[in-house]
């Protein structure tokens, strides 16, 4: 059953890889006229690159991940790299407001109706839109860049924190109560753990929405970065490129995912 | 479109506080002789109020900034330059593969970026010691025009011509501008020569630029995808872009923008005022290897070797054939012809006066500036034209005498000296 599914999937792909690769070939147009003329051109292109050609700009790519051509030419694991620098980065720093400040909403509710209505309004901005005040006021692309990823990841962490902490069995927190834990130890060991699950659940959610918002803010902002290599390479017309970059991205992006999901499992309880 | 702010010129100065180096306060005092004829008169009102008078009437910080230079080797040795990848920025790039900044004792890191207001910005926040700027910039910047005003100069202007007009394939039959009544139009940037030739070009043909065609600012790499979706008609836009549409087969080029100003400035070299003060030998040196590589990119011989060191990915990140076909001006129209026109992109680095005068008159024209402007002023305390000649004499590099010209305008003449009637003399305008 597993083998056919697979086949399957695979069958499917190949069809649909040559049905691109059949759409995108070049039309057939003897050009009369200027010889010269026609040498001062590229060759008409249809819009999409083929298949074969995506392949051809991933292996050159794969061919030399660590390529150093000077500041603007880099390879993509370099580029690479600074970005995921740069998501773990604002990431931590995000993680480290989020999950102190939803600890406080969810153990309190005068804290909650308190900080509610800025979290409501803060939380729909666009992680972009912040990029020019970022840039005006920290006066260094790369911190706004970093900046922006912990605004991005900042909502989604609370707000599971604050909801995990919240929804603890009162059962829970009543023997915790009985036995007259010490209020650090009761977080620690009784609320910590059974919020955990859902904790992790708005880490996932925080680092999908960094890694969605970081190749954004590098396309914007520039110099390093697989954003920049989108926008470098878009600046060149290169779809083949870019396709590929769109792929590496993907696949980062899902490893990520799988990564958080993993460690999911780690603190997952069965009541 | 444009963002519109209100500056008051005679009410702010540009110039910085009082003097901290006794170099400094010796130029001063010079200068202040010099304009005033007598020591009492200084004595009399004061250092800093008369010092800010003079320093309204004549580019202090230039000139202090020569002089405090006594050749030595420069203060900062790596610096970083910002650049939009476009031909404009040929010498700024070249310098670097082929060894212009290294023989000035300078390591210098050239940076792509994304767009013009990002230059602005990182200027403004020193990221970018020094920049490729659309020479329209460091005006509007010393100005405070869109931005936080910071005097700003134009060391040297890169390139004079280069520029062109394109027109998506589907407008082929339109070459008449009057036809083109609801058209959309690309630009690079509101402070830039191309908007404001766009909007002399189409004003001489009778439209008006606010109202008759729509004109969009759109960063110059994504013209030709914007072209090819349909979402503009046409740009006036920097190279290869132009070309770049006709090598993809989307645009052909309407019109050379030599064709209307022969010899007309892009791009300049913007450097800010704290920078020429803090480093007067490194800004000597930088205006030097400028000022030498756009003089090699002036000689036609040496353009194809340039096409080959700033067509890699580090520099334009373009194909060979479209960059040559730009420098040498033997190119593919778009139209099936190969026209050869060797003057369709220069390089000059004298930063004329009246260039400057000319831009604020079309600032002005156009609502960009409000209220009185004095022309001359501004254009000799951003544009080092004086500073220019001297130095480039000192390389050997051909400097004309006066740092003022007449220009030609699609066959009208400008003259620096009556920039109030130059503006009043055209019948669709904004002020």
């Amino acid at each position: 059953m597993r083998i056919r599914a697979a086949l399957g999937s695979l069958l499917l792909l190949a069809v649909f890889l040559s049905a691109w690769q059949l759409a995108t070939l070049p039309p057939p147009t003897a050009r009369g006229g200027d010889p010269e003329y026609a040498a001062l051109l590229g060759g008409r292109k249809s819009g999409l690159p083929a298949p074969a050609q995506i392949a051809e700009a991933a292996w050159a790519q794969l061919k030399s991940p660590f390529h150093d051509g000077g500041m603007n030419d880099k390879g993509i694991a370099i580029q690479l790299a600074w970005s995921l620098g740069r998501v773990l980065l604002g990431f931590a720093l995000a993680a480290l407001v989020a999950i102190p400040v939803g600890f406080l909403v969810g153990m309190s509710p005068v804290a909650r109706r308190a900080l509610n209505p800025y979290i409501q309004l803060l939380k729909p901005i666009s992680p972009l839109a912040w990029m020019p005040l970022a840039l005006y006021t920290i006066k260094d692309s790369s911190v706004s860049s970093v900046f922006v990823i912990s605004i991005c990841s900042l909502w989604p962490m609370l707000l599971n924190t604050a909801h995990g902490v919240g929804s603890v069995k009162r059962e829970w927190l009543d023997v915790a109560r009985t036995l007259e834990v010490s209020p650090v130890r009761k977080a620690l060991h009784v609320v910590l753990p059974a919020a955990a699950p859902t904790i992790l659940t708005g880490m996932r959610i925080s680092m999908g929405i960094a890694w969605l918002v970081i190749v954004a803010a590098e396309m914007l902002v520039g110099g390093t970065g697989i954003g920049y290599f989108v926008w470098n390479e878009w600046n060149n017309l290169s779809l083949a490129n870019v396709i590929f970059a769109l792929l590496v991205i993907g696949l980062m992006g899902m490893l990520l995912d799988l990564g958080f999901a993993s460690l999911g499992k780690l603190v997952a309880y069965q009541e | 479109m444009a963002v519109r702010v209100v500056s008051r010129l005679h009410e702010d100065r540009v110039v910085s506080g009082p003097a901290e180096s006794p170099v400094d306060r010796m130029v001063e005092t010079a200068v202040a002789r010099a304009v005033l004829g007598r020591r009492g008169l200084l004595r009399g009102l004061g250092g800093g109020a008369l010092l800010s008078a003079i320093g309204s009437l004549f580019p202090l910080a230039a000139a202090k900034a020569l002089a405090q230079e006594k050749g030595g080797p420069p203060e900062k040795k790596e610096l970083k330059i910002g650049f939009v990848p476009i031909t404009c920025a040929t010498p700024i790039l070249m310098a670097d593969p082929m060894g212009f900044y290294a023989r000035q004792g300078l390591q210098v890191t050239v940076v792509k970026t994304a767009g013009w207001a990002l230059i602005r910005d990182k200027v403004l926040n020193r990221e970018y010691d020094a920049s490729h700027m659309l020479s329209p910039m460091p005006l509007a910047i010393s100005l405070g025009l869109g931005s936080r005003k910071d005097l700003t100069y134009v060391a040297a202007i890169e390139n004079i011509n280069g520029q062109a007009i394109t027109l998506h394939l589907k407008h082929k039959e339109r070459r008449d501008p009057k036809q083109w009544k609801g058209m959309k139009f690309a630009v690079p940037f509101d402070y830039s020569m191309h908007n404001l030739l766009l909007r002399y070009y189409v004003a001489e043909h009778g439209l008006d630029p606010d109202k008759d065609i729509e004109i969009r600012v759109v960063p110059p790499p994504e013209m030709v995808a914007n072209l090819r979706a349909g979402n503009i008609d046409g740009y006036l836009g920097p190279e290869p872009f132009n070309q770049r549409a006709v090598y993809e087969e989307v645009g052909f080029i309407h019109l050379l923008s030599r064709d209307l100003w022969d010899g007309h400035p892009c791009c300049a070299l913007g450097v800010p005022d704290s920078f020429v003060r803090e480093n007067p030998n490194t800004f000597a040196a930088l205006f030097r290897a400028i000022a030498t590589a756009t003089a090699h990119a002036h000689d036609p011989a040496n353009r194809m070797d340039i096409a080959k060191a700033i067509a890699p990915a580090n520099y334009l990140n373009q194909p060979l054939p479209v960059v040559e076909q730009v420098l040498t001006g033997r190119f593919a129209d778009g139209l099936g012809k190969v026209q050869n026109v060797p003057g369709r992109a220069d390089f000059d680095p004298f930063p004329w006066h009246s260039m400057a005068v000319w831009i604020l008159t079309q600032l002005k024209r156009w609502g960009y500036v409000k209220g009185d402007l004095d022309y001359r002023k501004v254009a000799e305390q951003v544009f080092l034209a004086t500073d220019a000649r001297k130095r480039m004499a000192e390389l050997g590099l051909p400097a004309p005498e006066k740092t003022y010209a007449r220009h030609q305008v699609m066959g009208k003449t400008f003259d620096p000296a009556k920039p109030d009637e130059y503006v009043n003399s055209f019948s669709i305008r904004r002020s």
